[in-house]
């Protein structure tokens, strides 16, 4: 695990630790299995094209979650995360698997952001979020305040 | 194209409350979930250095909560219930928004509440759009309120 980040060390403009994740078909049946969002949207085939999208497509949900997960990380184990924001502004499409444990080549998403404020009084910070896929596309984007532990203490 | 008309069969779900539903926190579902995020600290998956954490349990992971299938509330009900009253059959996830107040972990017990908040017409890209604002208020079993989430949704 990652040191532990105090308020001091962060300023605006600062980056969070950048997180990489890929998503493939199986880890979409996981994870509507541990979320409980069985919209056929995220496994079928012919549903998802009938609706437009072409193909399944990656849960909003987990890239929301990857995000939590991206501030979770950076903050450390003496941080909480007090508000989480995000909006999906485009369809992320898993890689296929080509046996049961590896899929084949295709996107990775990174998950960044950076340090928009600082607020003395709290020691919160807010930061601007965003999970970017290879091609540079920004599909979803949020804000995060989280409060950090102070060296002053 | 054209913005979507809110009809007044809609108007009249907005500030609606569903009947709440109550829960208990599972360990194991949190564990499946960290697993399935990719959420590698151990507070939400390592049973034995999470009772030596500060928490003294497994937590949740921030998000394990808020989505209003996994909790009981039945959202498709809610969802046939608006496109009854008129909202188009294309659904989207639009986004989302948490206020954290509270720690969640393994044990509690919490009741939710949810509630359409609002409902609004746009144009998007997808043609005319419904745009509906779910918000969930959670509150655990020593009465605090834990968690604050407004899901949005696009119908179109």
């Amino acid at each position: 695990m990652a040191k532990q980040i105090f308020y001091e060390d962060v300023q605006v403009g600062s980056e969070v630790t950048t997180l990489e994740k890929i998503a493939t078909t199986r880890m979409l049946v996981q994870y509507a299995g541990a979320s409980g969002d069985f919209n056929p949207l995220h496994y079928e085939e012919d549903f998802a094209k009938n609706l437009g999208v072409g193909r399944p497509i990656v849960h909003g949900l987990l890239k929301r979650a990857w995000l939590v997960n991206l501030m979770t990380d950076w903050m450390g184990q003496e941080g909480t995360l007090k508000r989480l924001s995000c909006r999906y502004r485009g369809m992320d499409y898993p890689r296929k698997m080509k046996s049961f444990e590896d899929p084949v080549d295709g996107d990775t998403w990174y998950c960044k952001g950076k340090v928009t404020k600082k607020n003395d009084a709290d020691h919160t910070v807010e930061c601007e979020i965003w999970v970017e896929n290879s091609k540079g596309e920004k599909n979803t984007t949020g804000a995060a305040t989280v409060m950090l532990p102070s060296k002053a203490k | 194209m054209a913005v979507f008309t809110v009809t007044d069969s809609l108007k009249q779900l907005i500030g609606q409350k569903e009947p709440p539903v109550v829960f208990k926190v599972e360990e194991g579902a949190i564990q499946r979930y960290a697993q399935a995020v990719g959420d590698k600290n151990p507070q939400h998956s390592d049973v034995e250095w999470a009772a030596n954490s500060k928490w003294g349990r497994v937590m949740a992971p921030p998000g394990f909560m808020g989505w209003p299938i996994s909790t009981g509330f039945n959202l498709f009900k809610l969802f046939e219930k608006l496109m009854k009253a008129g909202a188009p059959m294309g659904l989207l996830d639009g986004g989302v928004e948490y206020d954290f107040l509270a720690p969640i972990g393994a044990g509690d017990i919490l009741v939710g509440e949810i509630m359409v908040a609002s409902i609004e017409g746009r144009e998007t890209k997808m043609g005319p759009t419904m745009v509906t604002t779910l918000q969930s208020t959670y509150t655990n079993q020593r009465g605090a309120v834990v968690l604050v989430v407004r899901n949005t949704f696009l119908n179109f």
